[in-house]
């Protein structure tokens, strides 16, 4: 055990934290009888404070795998062990992730905890619809088994963001791949209503998700590239690649420093996007890609997290109903057209139904944009959280680190219902976050 | 050809657990020697799973010697090389207060291993064959006052190696001594360590696995340690003893 400044991938806040590394069960136990105040963390790939705690169990040395079943793929593991881990022993025996966030460095627990979806959300759902079952330690020490015939238990725990118990272990059926790689076609969408369309016409793909140009304004206005993805099949790889089942390797370039605040001015970011964008010369384009690029371009990067500034940055990411779509996106993009303070990086993707008690995802459609920490930040981002609340929406509790009390309990419809449940499992408020706090889910 | 066989003392070290991944991938059985072996059963199923090699848990208590013999027995298989990855850093101010402390330190980095290791080395004899590997430390190399009796303890297992290896050299059995540095482990947790010369467990795993394969004597982990030790030994005495280190 020991204190040392805690903060999570956007860097902002930060604060000193009492750490436990989790070894065994006993060490849970004996913390939980503490009646302190107590929240998991995995690897702190969250942005904001959902992760933050002055008393955080450290769950990644809780990491071995326990089980796996060749047959179906079902994987039982600690909660500790991460994607990268999974992927690394699993794809050359054939099976990938049924679920994967734009980053690989996420422990199970954690992403069950934040319910992660990825670019195939609206073919196959989020992470917890792939988990057969979990073990959740509460309050009071015991140990449950929590399938999803449990209603409640579930899903209060999927998105429930810790605060339902300790996640330790999971069982999660991973999917049968014939190869490592991934056909990706790529499509050029000159502005906003094109893009939309385009995710219409691509509706059927596996995977697929847009990149877009947050500071193209007026004709131009959601300019984009459209990028779908299907597992490849070995007829379509082999005599193309070495191997058909290769896991990834680590990254090689590492941002070294803080990059100055100043590398972020517009300009900068504008010839980000257009080099992005004239990548790719013709209207559409097919290639074979390994998963490693296709999923997580910006994990070969470590610590890009910095190229930010000594500040810190924040991801700000909001679902609007599909009812709502194309006008409240145009007029979300105007917005942050105008403000000048568009973001390095914006994704763009259409979720499929889902209908559950906390989680992020529903029908309809995702932006997430990444913002340095300025102080003319946050009052733009109260008008678009305005904007957002209008058209039935709501914002990702793993990304969130500034909405308001106001805004959760009116965005996420059912969070009174889950509050009666945490309270059940929770009774004393053991597990709770500086967000959890600053949402005022806690204290009761 | 016969499967080779490797026995791991003091299996709960992450270290060690890298060992074991690292050599079963390479083809060896595994056996896992600790305390409360039965705690390893997670162990067990995730190094299996990971590398789809045979791994076994065996109880082992380091500290009761009066059993090593019957222990080494009563494995599975004949172990056809042993790595000894037990240790204790302890607490030096309590060291220096409890001779207790003091013993225990110096009974599982140094005392221990020789009763085991020589149960081990007297089998391998016998058999003309074998390989042991050992994790040394550059604690001793000289004594510091920041953890003198670890180092001391660590100097005598050196020591302790070179003359073993000096004894089983017409035997053709090989001795390999291993010297890691600083390791992020939960033994240095909550330290400042600086980062070019502390190992991660996998690169110690890696040395540990390359001395076998080249049959290397003493091994630094890291290139730094040989010179830094090197520069820490020619320092005189006379103006040592007033550094604080």
């Amino acid at each position: 055990m020991f204190v040392q400044e805690v903060y999570n991938w956007g860097r902002y806040p930060r604060q000193y934290a009492e750490v436990v590394p989790v070894r065994d069960l006993e060490t849970l136990s004996e913390k939980l009888s503490s009646s302190q105040p107590w929240l998991a963390r995995g690897m702190g790939r969250s942005y904001g404070d959902t992760a933050l705690s002055s008393q955080i169990l450290d769950m990644l040395p809780l990491k071995h795998f326990l089980r796996f079943d060749e047959q179906t793929g079902e994987l039982e593991a600690l909660a500790g062990a991460t994607l990268d881990d999974v992927l690394k022993v699993f794809v050359p025996k054939g099976w990938f992730l049924p679920v994967t966030p734009g980053t690989k460095y996420v422990s199970l627990g954690g992403a069950l905890a934040a319910d992660v979806h990825g670019k195939n959300h609206h073919s196959e759902g989020s992470f917890s619809k792939h988990v057969r079952s979990f073990s959740l330690l509460t309050e009071k020490g015991e140990l449950l088994e929590v399938s999803p015939e449990n209603v409640d238990m579930f899903q209060s725990t999927a998105g429930g963001m810790g605060l339902t118990g300790i996640i330790v272990k999971l069982v999660l059926r991973l999917k049968p791949i014939e190869t490592s790689y991934i056909r990706q076609e790529s499509f050029k969408a000159r502005n906003l209503d094109e893009i939309f369309a385009l995710f219409e016409a691509t509706q059927y793909a596996t995977y697929s998700v847009a990149w877009i140009n947050c500071l193209s304004q007026g004709q131009a206005l959601g300019r984009s590239i459209l990028m779908t993805g299907e597992h490849a099949f070995s007829d379509q790889v082999r005599g193309l690649k070495k191997t058909l089942l290769a896991s990834h390797s680590n990254p090689k370039l590492v941002m070294p420093v803080d990059l100055p605040e100043v590398a972020l001015n517009p300009f900068s970011i504008k010839a980000f996007n257009l080099l992005y964008y004239h990548k790719q010369i013709a209207d559409k384009s097919t290639s074979i890609v390994h998963y490693d690029p296709f999923f997580y371009p910006l994990d070969s990067i470590l610590h890009w997290n910095r190229m930010y500034g000594k500040r810190g940055f924040t991801q700000y990411q909001f679902v609007i109903p599909q009812e709502a779509g194309l006008p409240t996106m145009r007029s979300i993009l105007q917005k942050i057209a105008q403000s000048g303070q568009g973001s390095f990086l914006a994704v763009l993707k259409a979720f499929g139904e889902q209908n559950d008690l906390i989680s992020f995802p529903m029908k309809g459609y995702t932006l997430a944009l990444d913002f340095a920490i300025s102080d003319q930040l946050f009052p733009l981002l109260d008008r678009l959280d305005e904007m957002v609340l209008d058209a039935g929406g709501r914002l990702y509790l793993a990304k969130d680190v500034r909405m308001s009390a106001d805004l959760f309990h009116k965005s996420y419809t059912r969070s009174a219902e889950w509050i009666e449940i945490l309270k059940g499992l929770n009774p004393n408020c053991t597990f709770r976050s500086v967000q959890s706090d600053r949402l005022k889910i806690t204290p009761w | 050809m016969k499967q080779k066989t490797l026995l791991i003392l003091g299996a709960r070290s992450e270290v060690a657990q890298s060992i074991a991944e690292l050599f079963g991938r390479n083809g060896f059985d595994v056996l896992l020697a600790a305390r409360n072996a039965d705690k390893l059963s997670s162990l067990v199923a995730d190094l299996q799973i990971r590398t789809g090699g045979n791994f076994q848990s065996v109880e082992f208590d380091l500290l009761h010697t009066q059993g090593h013999l019957d222990f080494y027995n009563a494995l599975p298989a004949r172990p056809d090389v042993v790595v000894c990855v037990v240790g204790l850093l302890g607490n030096q101010q309590e060291a220096e207060q409890d001779y207790g402390h003091a013993r225990l330190i110096i009974e599982s980095n140094f005392s221990g291993v020789v009763s085991i290791l020589h149960v081990v080395a007297a089998d391998f004899e016998k058999r003309r064959a074998g390989h042991i590997l050992a994790i040394g430390s550059v604690a001793g190399d000289r004594g510091r006052q920041s953890n003198y009796v670890y180092g001391a303890a660590k100097a005598g297992l050196a020591t302790f190696l070179s003359g073993l290896r000096n004894r089983l050299h017409n035997s053709k059995v090989k001795v390999s001594t291993i010297k890691p540095g600083f390791i992020r482990t939960r033994m240095t947790e909550g330290m400042k360590l600086p980062p070019f010369i502390t190992a991660e467990p996998i690169e110690v795993a890696k040395a540990v696995y390359m001395a076998y394969v080249d049959q290397k004597n003493v091994v630094y982990v890291l290139w730094p340690w040989r010179y830094i030790m090197l520069i820490i030994k020619s320092i005189p005495e006379f103006i040592f003893k007033k550094l604080k280190l």
